[in-house]
């Protein structure tokens, strides 16, 4: 049996994904790996939900200027992801309140939810990938 | 690395010949890229590739072929926002050709 047949089988399933985005933005690959991951799950026309916590809502940040530190500035990228059909984007009150940023210092719309809200949308997933 | 030599200058390019540094892209590059391609560029090739340079440029990726014939019909208009316009364009496939001349990366997700 071919691949193709394999995947044929699968094609009807969709999972809800949940992409835990937990770190600053450079420093370490995780959360440029993590956004080209999601962005090649899109393909596969899966329930996507992307979380940005702690350090992770950095990543969201407008005016990240990274010629100092010589890496791609990649956080454009993250205003694509509506074109690839993935629209759910969270973020976290405290996380948010911790680092004293609001939802207007973020480069893309998300929704803000409470820690009780947060925990409910991790219950409901099928799969959690932490980055 | 590899390097062509474009007109005079030298060009760094990958395994694949897409080209290292996006700074070094100009027109003559991308003629060059095309003819490798075997593409002969008319005003359409030009519309697509310059389409894909805005969207690197605002985005900083280069689009998934899916998301590349979304984004086009909406700014070009249906006729152009399909399947068939853009593979007779580019026969080995919009992505891997059209961003190689727009001096763009392999998309992401370019399986």
């Amino acid at each position: 049996m071919s691949d193709m047949d394999m995947e044929d089988d699968g094609s009807g399933i969709v999972k809800k994904f949940m992409f835990l985005n937990r770190k600053a933005p450079h420093g370490t690959v995780y959360a440029l790996e993590g956004l080209e991951v999601v962005l090649i799950t899109a393909a596969f026309d899966q329930d996507v939900s992307l979380v940005f916590t702690d350090d992770g809502v950095y990543q969201l940040m407008k005016g990240i200027d990274t010629k100092g530190i010589e890496v791609k500035d990649f956080s454009k990228t993250y205003r694509a992801l509506d074109g690839y059909d993935i629209e759910k984007l969270y973020v976290d009150q405290s996380s948010l309140d911790a680092r004293g940023l609001t939802e207007d210092d973020l480069i893309v719309d998300v929704t803000v939810l409470s820690d009780d809200e947060m925990k409910n949308l991790m219950d409901e997933q099928d799969v959690v990938i932490s980055f | 690395m590899p390097m062509v030599n474009i007109a005079g200058k030298d060009v760094e390019v990958d395994e694949e010949g897409y080209l290292i540094d996006l700074s070094q892209w100009n027109e003559d590059v991308a003629k060059h890229m095309a003819v490798e391609e075997k593409v002969d560029m008319t005003e359409n090739h030009w519309e697509v590739i310059n389409f894909l340079r805005e969207y690197y440029d605002e985005y900083q990726i280069a689009p998934a072929v899916r998301v590349l014939t979304k984004a086009i019909g909406k700014k070009l208009g249906p006729e152009k926002g399909n399947n068939k316009y853009l593979y007779e364009l580019f026969p080995y496939g919009p992505a891997k050709q059209a961003c190689k001349i727009a001096g763009l990366p392999k998309p992401t997700g370019c399986i």
